[in-house]
């Protein structure tokens, strides 16, 4: 359960465009690390090359190494897809199948990949949905489709769907975005409660949020529109608030640009 | 600054009120309606006092009255903009006539000469030992070779299709794709007579098959492959692609993700895509004419000996000019136009039972 990621040296491409350039840091498994940085630094991109969904975006191209306790995921030969059951992650916009019923969503990963006998599926399922503090709210409904439920139900059905194959990391792209604060709410808690089984990655514009739910905080920026995202530093969450030891970061987090 | 904007809306929305603009004063509901009635009298009347002989002069002209009476009642009674928009919606109105008749005068003339003949005789039996001038006979044979050649070719397209346009829009990249692209294009531009000689030189010339419903099916696979393929890419393109990153992001493989999330998402344009290319397949003549030859009796086996087909025997019908053979060429025709709607309801059905599902 929840491995440590390694990242050396990463560069990440959309075609010609390069988004992020020369980023190496490391994440320890059962903790949670938030990206904070201005739009369209390449924190999405980032999140993205670790799991090996960049190279689904048309032109995705990825340069440098990502260890997953010492597995290079861009190492020859590694299946895109059994790196996706390892590192799930959950999207900005909650995104439920919309041909699926609740309980359709959250077996979707285990049904769709086969073998799972009736009884463990709706075990599993009942695991997840309690793991996203949804179980009581659902499970009248289990059979109903997924996009009755409300915005923030959406999203911890999202979570729940990304827990139920069991990855040993999640990455969350400004899942509460979305949301409304209560909502919000229910799902920072959750996160908090994850940090026990997986290793957690979120993307966050909102300050508090990071320094809430985080023990480590990555600050990204670019230098102009147009110039690929760079890693200004990584630090503990309560430095990085408190002591910044970049002028950027001080300024970004204090409001004063960005 | 900003108490001056916030002064001067509450005033503009109590003048635009106070202009009529929001309660809409001047031309009752009924004015349309009414200018219609009168610009179609007055149309008439113009017609008979000019001596026009064309009916569709008259409508020409009770169409133009139509809009510039609009436009002229609403200029006065109302303001320029809302007479603008009338007449807006009136050329709408009287463009969406101009098409309806047309259609509605098909259908009508179809209904009220085939009723004539289209009885359960006509249904059940085939022209066997009716000869063209005496009435009797009936349609069976060539319904029957309808069905079962328009399916053979559904069984042959529409799998080919779907899987073209699955690779086009999920895999396809580069040359390939754009070959196939091209290929689809040019395929969509085919006349059907081209794609029955194709047929006929290779499957029966070349290969030295006789005439059977199983060549006729195939040439109409040809034709209905490309719009198969153009439908499909289509509704596949409007399937978003955070579902397919969501399932992608579950370690999915990607077969999987097409066969689960993307083909079921996108099933209800599909199958309309694909009753629509039925519907253009069932009334093709002329590859069934050169390839499935025609028949006067039934022949249950597609695969061997001369079939007949609804087209076929319309035209058939039609050539032989008796007062009997008309009246089961448009019996015929409302048989083939009752089959293709058929499949179309039967289709919207199945679209709207496998739709993405909404609602609590
Ligand atoms: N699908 C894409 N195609 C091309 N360029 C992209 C795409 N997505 C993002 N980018 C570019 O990559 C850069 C980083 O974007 P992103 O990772 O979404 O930033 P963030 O999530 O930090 O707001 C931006 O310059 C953006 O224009
Ligand atoms: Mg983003």
């Amino acid at each position: 359960m929840a491995k440590r990621i390694d990242v050396s040296g990463l560069s990440a491409f959309y075609g010609t465009h390069k988004a992020i350039d020369d980023i190496s840091m490391t994440v320890e498994p059962h903790s949670v690390t938030a990206f904070i940085g201005p739009s369209g630094c390449g924190k999405s991109t980032f999140l993205r090359t670790l799991n090996r969904m960049h190279e689904v975006t048309p032109g995705g191209r990825v340069e440098g190494k990502v260890l997953l306790d010492d597995e290079n995921l861009y190492g020859p030969g590694v299946d895109p897809v059994a790196v996706r059951r390892t590192v799930g992650m959950v999207f900005q916009r909650p995104n439920p199948f919309p041909t699926m019923s609740i309980f359709e969503n959250v077996a979707a990963g285990l049904r769709l990949n086969g073998g799972h006998r009736r009884q463990d599926l709706s075990d599993i399922v009942e695991r997840s949905l309690r793991g996203a503090n949804l179980w009581n709210e659902v499970k009248d409904r289990l059979h109903k489709p997924g996009s009755g439920l409300s915005g923030g139900q959406q999203q911890r059905l999202c979570i729940a769907r990304a827990i139920a194959v069991e990855p040993e990391v999640l990455l969350m792209d400004e899942p509460c975005s979305a949301l409304d604060p209560i909502s919000t709410l229910a799902i920072e808690d959750l996160i908090g409660e994850l940090k026990e089984r997986f290793t957690i990655v979120i993307v966050t514009h909102n300050m508090q949020q990071a320094a809430r739910v985080s023990d480590r905080t990555a600050f990204f920026n670019l230098a102009a529109v147009g110039q690929p995202g760079k890693l200004i530093e990584i630090d503990e969450t309560d430095r990085i608030f408190s002591n910044p030891s970049v002028q950027a970061t001080e300024d970004y987090i204090s409001g004063r640009f960005g | 600054m900003s108490h001056a904007i916030q002064d001067q809306r509450p005033v503009r929305a109590r003048r635009a009120r106070a202009g009529g603009s929001l309660t809409r004063g001047g031309l009752p509901r009924w004015a349309p309606a009414a200018t219609a009635v009168l610009s179609t009298l007055l149309g008439c009347a113009a017609g008979l006092a000019f001596g026009l002989q064309s009916k569709v002069q008259w409508g020409l002209i009770a169409a133009l009255l139509f809009v510039a009476a609009t436009y002229a009642s609403s200029a006065v009674v109302e303001n320029t903009r809302q007479a603008k928009d009338r007449v807006a919606t009136s050329v709408i109105w009287v463009c969406f006539l101009l098409a309806v008749i047309p259609l509605v005068s098909l259908l009508w003339t179809t209904l009220s000469r085939g009723m004539k003949v289209l009885t359960g005789h006509f249904l059940t039996h085939s022209m066997n030992g009716v000869t063209g001038f005496e009435p009797g006979g009936g349609v069976y044979h060539a319904l029957l070779g309808t069905v079962q050649q328009v399916a053979l070719a559904t069984l042959i397209a529409a799998p080919i299709g779907l899987l073209t346009a699955v690779y086009l829009v999920e895999y396809g990249k580069g040359r390939l794709a754009k070959a196939v692209t091209f290929f689809v294009d040019v395929m969509t531009g085919i006349p059907s007579i081209v794609a029955g000689l194709f047929i006929l030189t290779t499957w029966n010339l070349m290969l030295g098959f006789g005439p059977s419903g199983f060549a006729g099916a195939m040439a109409l696979s040809i034709l209905m492959m490309p719009v198969v393929v153009r439908s499909t890419e289509e509704m596949l393109k409007l399937v978003p692609n955070e579902l397919r990153e969501a399932a992608l992001a579950l370690g999915v493989p990607k077969w999987r993700m097409i066969l689960k999330v993307v083909l079921p998402t996108a099933v209800g344009g599909i199958s309309t895509g694909l009753m629509l290319a039925v519907a253009r397949i069932a009334g093709e003549t002329a590859p069934i004419m050169l390839l499935v030859f025609g028949s006067q009796l039934i022949n249950g086996n597609p695969f061997e000996g001369a079939q007949s087909s609804l087209p076929l025997y319309i035209w058939e019908q039609y050539k032989v000019g008796s007062d009997a053979s008309y009246d089961r060429a448009w019996a015929a025709a409302l048989v083939l136009i009752a089959f293709v709607m058929i499949l179309n309801l039967v289709a919207r059905g199945i679209a709207r039972w496998k739709a993405p599902k909404t609602g609590r």
